[in-house]
């Protein structure tokens, strides 16, 4: 049962902190991307493609952690280990 | 016939989550497991992919195009300039472009498939196995093949491969192990060690990075949309019920609409990165 809460546990700080990060980072890019249109608006449509694809980076970790952190809520491995521990 | 329940909420995602295998895993990286709904779904959608292009291509007309061929121009047009601004060498150009165009579009439509019912094919598939006589409890079924880690990885090391031979064939195979052993730090042997570590870690990071970055998007994707279809499911005549089917019916669509711009999203974001990986491996450091 302990297993279990710390899981539970673990995969909230996991989400948790990584939205953190990746808000975080999207917004400091995104306030950059806005003044630089600001500037230059002649450059708005190609900066924009480099928004996005920077937007795909940086959610990159987080949404890793996500998937892991999904992974272990639902068919969680430490679960199969403890099955298999010698009575 | 026994009584048998529905599935509890966590039976059903396990049993979504589940892959067509030939074995268990017996452990996280088993190699002699086989996910056959992958295979054949990344095999049909590559198929459907290229002859969607081959469409568009055998009647192409340098006259007023149609509107498929205006938009299969837009699309290739699009990969092209990118490959341009990326990769400068043009006759690598020639097997990088096609190559950046063709991961596109097939993990556009690996991925559209998780805008499908959840249940609709697992369902499908379900039926015609009982039909074939084997038990449907064990019908198990994943349409979105990137949602599979094997899959990504295996794109990305694909990826690895075409930037290894890059390597090779622009700096020559003595060029890329003298690189490999002095960049970045310097020349010194003393830092040689360090260099090839930092290199090898670069190489490794890369590579994992591209395909976990898919696999993470459509899993997690995939997950949110099974959690929206186990909120339709239990639905009922009582306000609880009402309230879960309207917010089913609410949260399916928003999480959908903004799904079309993730898997769009990805499918650029691993075009660009595969772009941009081999381009680094025509720049000497």
């Amino acid at each position: 049962m302990e297993v279990i809460s710390f899981v539970a546990l673990a995969a909230g700080l996991i989400i948790g902190l990584g939205a953190v990060g990746a808000c975080i980072g999207i917004g400091i890019m995104g306030s950059k991307y806005l003044e630089a249109a600001a500037r230059q608006p002649e450059l708005m449509n190609e900066l924009q493609t480099k928004m996005f694809l920077l937007a795909g980076l940086i959610d990159a970790a987080f949404i890793i952690g996500t998937g892991i952190a999904l992974w272990f809520a639902t068919a969680n491995p430490f679960l199969a280990q403890i099955a298999n521990l010698p009575k | 016939m026994a009584a048998e329940h529905g599935p509890t909420a966590g039976e059903y995602i396990v049993h979504h989550l589940t892959h067509l295998q030939n074995q268990k895993p017996k452990s996280v990286m088993d190699f002699s497991v086989f996910n056959y709904d992958s295979i054949f779904w990344s095999i049909t959608l590559g198929v459907v992919g290229c002859w969607l292009l081959w469409l568009a291509a055998r009647k192409a007309t340098s006259g007023v195009p149609g509107r498929f061929q205006a938009a299969v121009e837009v699309l290739v047009d699009m990969v092209d300039t990118q490959a341009k601004g990326i990769v400068h060498n043009a006759e690598s150009r020639k097997l990088v472009a096609p190559l950046a165009l063709t991961v596109f579009v097939w993990i556009l439509l690996l991925n559209a498939m998780d805008l499908l019912p959840v249940d609709l094919l697992p369902v499908i598939f379900e039926k015609a196995y009982a039909i074939a006589g084997h038990d449907p409890h064990h019908a198990y079924m994943r349409v979105v093949p990137t949602a599979d880690l094997s899959v990504t990885m295996g794109l990305s090391l694909g990826v690895l491969l075409v930037c290894l031979f890059y390597n090779v064939k622009i700096k020559g195979l003595g060029g890329w192990i003298h690189e490999l052993f002095t960049a970045p730090f310097g020349s010194h042997p003393v830092l040689w060690p360090f260099n090839f570590l930092m290199q090898i870690i670069e190489f490794v990071a890369k590579t994992v990075s591209h395909g976990m970055r898919l696999f993470g998007n459509m899993y997690a994707g995939e997950l949110i949309f099974m959690l929206i279809t186990l909120m339709g499911g239990a639905w009922s005549l009582s306000a609880t019920g009402i309230a879960l089917a309207v917010g089913h019916i609410i949260a399916g669509s928003a999480w959908a609409i903004f799904h079309i711009l993730i898997i769009t999203l990805q499918a650029f974001v691993f075009m660009m990165l595969t772009l941009v990986y081999i381009g680094q491996a025509h720049d000497a450091h």
